[in-house]
């Protein structure tokens, strides 16, 4: 059986710098495992720009961003199994994987999870009707056109308004089809403002808000969709219905991260985030094992994944090298308009905490509180604030310490 | 005559105000000065940068991901679409390889590494 110190699961973002931060704070001993051919995870597939403006003052590709990753893994001498899928990972952090060589067992002292997400299928969706080829995932379909060149259609609806599904109806305008509507189920855009006039205002594509696809049509091929405005319980108000001919169905309604092996070694996901309860160094309840990037929680940006991996990545190193964190341990909780807080738990022990989270609904001005029980740990005041735009709030190490047993973070309009 | 708009240089997506009178172009909302710059441009030149991807002839189901080292024109956006989808390259392709030279006052390069 082969020894590591940190084994790395997922060669994406998240993994290549979790492991360049983990060599760097001392562990030379790390394996990343991938299952694709190279590294890079899902940047491979997002050739559009917008990648690295706060990290790396650049305004990158996806591919280039991930060859900054990739070559930091390169230069440092990181050992990488590409064509490698891990299959199981046991609560004593042994992995079993296969690849061409056959099946491989690893014993790790510490485990960094980062396999990323998959999407929301049309199953998983229940939309009526038959079932016609034609129907992708936004992302599927992403990855025939950007990396395999094929075309995927002609004449496209696009189901839900974050970012992939506007990126992606950007790309299929670029390549000749015809973008009839996006529609959204929510009365707002889950994507980045931005997003919203490069990908939509530019080429002229309607933006149906409250709207979904009620019905699909169509034999072999999709023929066209029925969509219908939806009430307060997000149902089809049916005298909204109506027909778009269309040969194209793309769905962007929600990234899942992949945490499978995760809770096959019995490790405690929240339900909110469907990633593992974290503390303030990403490790799970399982002593040693870590999570970072989208399958702890999911980014809008691979910026703050990056920042996160490098937590996580440290905290390995820190876990192999005998630092083990201990100290009094306060949960946190979302309060008025928050949907979720990242870390869950936090061991006391004298640093500056980061918060992360996000918003219920999209907000304007708001102010934010951190409080234990009545006292407050910090406020900060946003603009504006929206569930698609994951906030950042830092507690000083000195107001830390007056944490008691919980912290809740709430916002109140102002 | 006033123009609201939304700057997307960043995922900050700041809201721009820009005012022309004449000559006379100005812009309030910026968090930064490169959002004064795209505000200005944007009522007078639209940009953008384009990204697509060209096929790899000497390589199976292969493409290489490609951008426009400088935005272009907003207008020209579809011809130079026109130009990389007619274009196919071969391997080896390092990152910032030209793989269009001259087009609409730049260049298409390449963003991946292909062996």
């Amino acid at each position: 059986m082969l020894k590591c110190d940190i084994a790395i699961i997922g060669g994406g973002p998240a993994g290549m710098a979790a492991a360049c931060a983990a060599y760097d704070a001392g562990v030379k001993d790390v394996i990343i495992f991938d299952r694709e051919d190279e590294m890079g995870g899902i940047l491979r597939q997002c050739i559009h720009n917008g990648f690295g403006l706060h990290k790396l003052g650049k305004e990158l590709t996806g591919p280039e961003y991930a060859a900054v990753y990739a070559n930091m893994v390169k230069e440092r001498g990181i050992k990488v199994y590409t064509n490698t899928t891990v299959l199981k990972l046991n609560e004593d952090k042994i992995i079993t994987a296969t690849n061409t060589d056959g099946i491989l067992k690893i014993k790790a002292e510490a485990v960094i999870l980062a396999m990323g997400c998959r999407e929301r299928s049309r199953g998983a969706l229940n939309i009526c009707g038959t079932r016609p080829a034609g129907i992708y995932s936004a992302g599927t379909a992403q990855k025939l056109i950007n990396c395999e060149g094929y075309m995927v259609g002609k004449r496209v609806v696009i189901l839900g308004s974050g970012d992939i599904g506007l990126i992606m109806a950007r790309r299929m305008s670029l390549e000749g089809a015809k973008v009839e509507a996006v529609c959204e189920i929510m009365p707002y855009s889950g994507g980045l403002t931005r997003n919203i006039v490069q990908c939509l205002e530019d080429y002229n594509i309607p933006l149906y808000l409250s709207t979904t696809v009620a019905e699909i049509h169509g034999r072999e091929r999709l023929e066209g969709v029925t969509i219908a405005e939806v009430d307060a319980n997000r149902q089809p108000i049916e005298s909204t219905k109506r027909y778009i001919p269309c040969d194209t169905l793309l769905l962007s309604c929600g990234l899942i991260p992949e945490n499978e092996l995760t809770t096959g070694a019995g490790i405690q996901i929240d339900r909110v985030t469907s990633g593992a309860v974290v503390d303030q160094n990403r490790q799970t309840e399982a002593e040693g094992v870590f999570a970072c990037g989208n399958v702890l929680q999911v980014h809008d940006l691979v910026d703050y994944v990056s920042d996160e991996a490098e937590i996580a990545g440290k905290g390995a190193a820190k876990y192999v090298m005998g630092q083990k964190a201990s100290g009094e341990t306060v949960l946190t909780k979302a309060g008025n308009g928050v949907r979720y807080v990242l870390p869950q738990r936090i061991v006391k022990n004298d640093e500056d905490i980061a918060l992360f989270l996000r918003v219920t609904n999209p907000f304007g001005k708001v102010k934010f509180t951190v409080r234990s029980g009545d006292e407050v740990l910090m406020t900060a005041i946003r603009l504006k604030a929206a569930p698609g735009e994951m906030e950042k709030l830092v507690v000083k190490a000195d107001k830390m310490a007056n944490a008691k047993n919980e912290i809740i973070v709430e916002l109140e309009e102002v | 005559m006033k123009r609201e708009l939304t700057c997307i240089i960043c995922p900050r997506g700041c809201g721009l105000t820009v005012d022309i009178e004449g000559d006379n172009v100005s812009v309030s909302g910026n968090a930064c000065p490169k959002g004064k710059e795209y505000g200005i441009n944007e009522c007078t030149n639209p940009t953008r940068t384009v990204t697509s991807i060209v096929r790899v002839a000497n390589r199976v189901d292969t493409m290489v991901s490609v951008k426009t080292e400088n935005p272009i024109s907003k207008d020209n956006i579809f011809d130079l679409m026109k130009i990389i989808r007619a274009k196919e390259v071969n391997a080896p392709i390092e990152i910032g390889d030209v793989i269009c030279d001259n087009v609409f006052g730049t260049k298409v390069i390449a963003t991946k590494q292909v062996k």
